[in-house]
């Protein structure tokens, strides 16, 4: 806007006409949204007089917009509301007079429920809330995993069976790619525990117990939980957003009547290929952990890789092994359902697809964590 | 403004307007493709300008092009009289202000009511009272013939035609004195897109807007259009009133507007 414009300050004025019963309102200057507030205070002043003859002279007026017409036509409404009120404009200002007749009279106020719930119901409603949403998430995941075992058998078209094309894309995306972070972070981790093993273990005089130490913790805990943790991190997040951002767009709502089942043909895919990549990654993870160890623990105790292999062998067996690779797979399954549950659930808008992320994240890592001591009670039931 | 300087030049033929945006020798490309070579345009104060061509030519690319969405390569573009990229930062501020923009498919935001996507522009550029703010996004709403109860949805439980609708009055929330308009139409039923022609034209002649529109609404061009442009080999071809496009020779135009689907519409407007 030209500043010439915004500073001619607008004005009413009000005109008692002589003989005549009645009065004339004046407007001049700039009614724009800058003058608006003032405006608007300076016409509740004028006052609401009762009936007779109300001019409106618009010809001074220089400019106006619908915020300033409003104020007009809120100030006009309220003295023509009033028994006997008349309401004229004079001649002038033509443009202006049309702007505020084509204002609606009155805004319909919107129907709003300002019925408050009492304090009882607003206290325990989330904990229902709550309740209800844990027992239809179990079912939806429940309903996901029962077909995406049925999986592709769901479809009815012509290539009924299982696509072994997107299940290799899957696990290039969600496992070969995910190699380097894991094999980095665990390498990190295996160092860091044979570091603080060895410290601890040293005012013992044990240190060579740091590689049971690591060996057993990496290979039953540590190494397919941090994997898990990562890859819910990782894949579970893209699984979400991927079909989430499916759902905003109808493309789920399109796989549905071509006849084809989204779980069948989107869930199905990704849960087969985390369910081989998360074990394939432990094995990896267990590696790269056991060689930080091993440094560290032949730079920090002196322990030489042959005295680490041997005493390795000692501390490990089968069990310890295999008690950590059979979690692997019962943790991609929980991820990916949760990741395909939360990624369905997406609703219309944006937030709601960062929202379900963020859960989907949050409650796969917290199911990962609650399954890992399960199975550490359970092994330690059957003394495995 | 706009009104003042409409009272100082009443509508008359003979007087010339001001161009409120005025494209000059544009050419916008994608790597070796060119896409708009050396085009002109202008745009009227106070008319409302139908843009058409064939899908592909490029009448989306003109449109961002002149919003600053997509670069140019050469040419100047013009907007209420001022050079879009010569201005300051605080004047294109200023300018921006007075642009509205509807998006094909509404663009609101998807985590706002209705009634905070219309406040979105006002809170930003504004200083007034919450409660008048309330009150002149209600306005708008029921300006563009939203139901009151729209405007506290979310634009995901809005109907296609109400989204438009509400993708105008956040367009208008700031008094823009030039509206763009993508395809606004498109879409929805003839009556509701009669509707939505009509109340371009009487928020035109109320808040003295200048319409940019890209339709392929054949009836949107006939009964609101003040002029029409046709784009077409990377510049555009023709521009004048209806009449003129009806007597235009140039093959496309031709098949456009005295195509079958064309020839019944004349019919009615006769």
């Amino acid at each position: 806007m030209t500043h010439s414009q915004s500073q001619i300050a607008a004005d009413v004025t009000l005109e008692e006409s002589a003989g005549v019963q009645g009065r004339r309102y004046v407007f001049s200057g700039n009614w724009r949204h800058e003058t608006a507030e003032a405006m608007a205070a300076k016409l509740k002043k004028l006052g609401r007089p009762s009936g007779g003859r109300h001019e409106f002279d618009f010809s001074g007026v220089t400019a106006m917009d619908t915020a300033g017409a409003w104020i007009i036509r809120r100030f006009m409404n309220g003295i023509g509301g009033e028994a006997g009120a008349e309401v004229h404009f004079a001649s002038g200002g033509q443009r202006y007079v049309e702007l505020v007749q084509a204002l609606p009279e009155k805004l319909r106020p919107p129907e709003h429920d300002t019925t408050r719930a009492p304090l009882f119901q607003r206290l325990f409603a989330p904990i229902g809330e709550v309740t209800v949403s844990i027992w239809t998430d179990t079912v939806a995941a429940m309903f996901i995993l029962g077909s995406a075992v049925r999986g592709a058998q769901l479809k009815l078209g012509r290539h009924a069976g299982v696509k072994p094309a997107a299940i290799v894309h899957q696990i290039d995306r969600m496992g070969v790619m995910a190699v380097p972070i894991i094999t980095l972070m665990s390498f990190l981790i295996g160092a860091i525990i044979a570091q603080q093993g060895a410290f601890q273990l040293r005012s013992f005089g044990a240190e060579i117990f740091v590689v049971d130490l690591v060996g057993i913790l990496q290979l039953r805990e540590i190494g397919v939980l941090l994997t898990a943790i990562m890859i819910a991190g990782r894949s579970g997040s893209a699984i979400t957003a991927e079909i989430g951002s499916m759902k905003m767009r109808e493309e789920v709502d399109a796989l549905k009547v071509m006849g084809l089942s989204p779980v069948g043909v989107l869930v199905f895919p990704r849960l087969v290929a985390l369910t081989i990549a998360l074990p394939l990654l432990t094995i990896i993870a267990n590696f790269a952990a056991l060689t930080g160890a091993a440094l560290v623990a032949w730079g920090y105790s002196g322990i030489t890789f042959a005295t680490f292999l041997s005493r390795l062998q000692e501390a490990v067996d089968f069990s310890s092994v295999a008690a950590g690779m059979i979690k692997a797979p019962f943790m991609a399954l929980i991820i990916g359902v949760v990741a395909a549950v939360e990624g369905l659930k997406v609703g219309g808008s944006a937030e709601s697809l960062g929202r379900r992320v963020t859960s989907s994240v949050v409650k796969s890592i917290f199911v990962v964590i609650l399954i890992d001591g399960l199975f550490a009670m359970f092994y330690a039931a059957i003394d495995f | 403004m706009v009104q003042a300087v409409m009272e100082k030049q009443p509508d008359n033929a003979a007087e010339r307007r001001e161009a409120v945006l005025s494209v000059r020798d544009l050419t916008v490309g994608f790597g070796d493709n060119i896409v708009l070579d050396k085009l002109n345009l202008e745009v009227l104060r106070g008319e409302i300008l139908g843009f058409v061509g064939a899908s592909g030519t490029g009448k989306s690319v003109l449109m961002r092009t002149v919003l600053r969405l997509l670069p140019k390569r050469s040419g100047t573009i013009e907007i209420l009289g001022a050079e879009y990229d010569k201005v300051s930062e605080a004047d294109r501020m200023a300018l921006d202000m007075r642009l509205g923009v509807l998006f094909q498919h509404g663009a609101l935001f998807s985590a706002l009511t209705v009634r905070e996507n219309i406040q979105v522009p006002m809170r930003e550029y504004l200083d007034l009272p919450q409660d008048l703010m309330d009150e002149l996004a209600r306005l708008k709403v029921e300006l563009v013939g939203l139901a009151p109860e729209a405007a506290d949805k979310y634009p995901s439980e809005l109907s296609g035609g109400m989204i438009k609708r509400a993708a105008l009055a956040r367009a208008l929330a700031l008094d823009p004195d030039l509206v763009f308009l993508d395809e606004p139409t498109s879409g929805l039923d003839p009556i509701g897109a009669a509707e939505f022609d009509e109340l371009i034209a009487k928020l035109r002649d109320t808040l003295g807007l200048t319409v940019y529109m890209v339709t392929h609404d054949l009836d949107s061009l006939f009964s609101v259009c003040d002029r029409i442009a046709v784009l077409g080999k990377k510049r555009v071809l023709v521009s004048g009133t209806i009449e003129d496009m009806l007597a235009c020779e140039e093959p496309w135009v031709k098949s456009y507007f005295r195509g079958k689907r064309a020839r019944s519409i004349v019919r009615e407007h006769d």
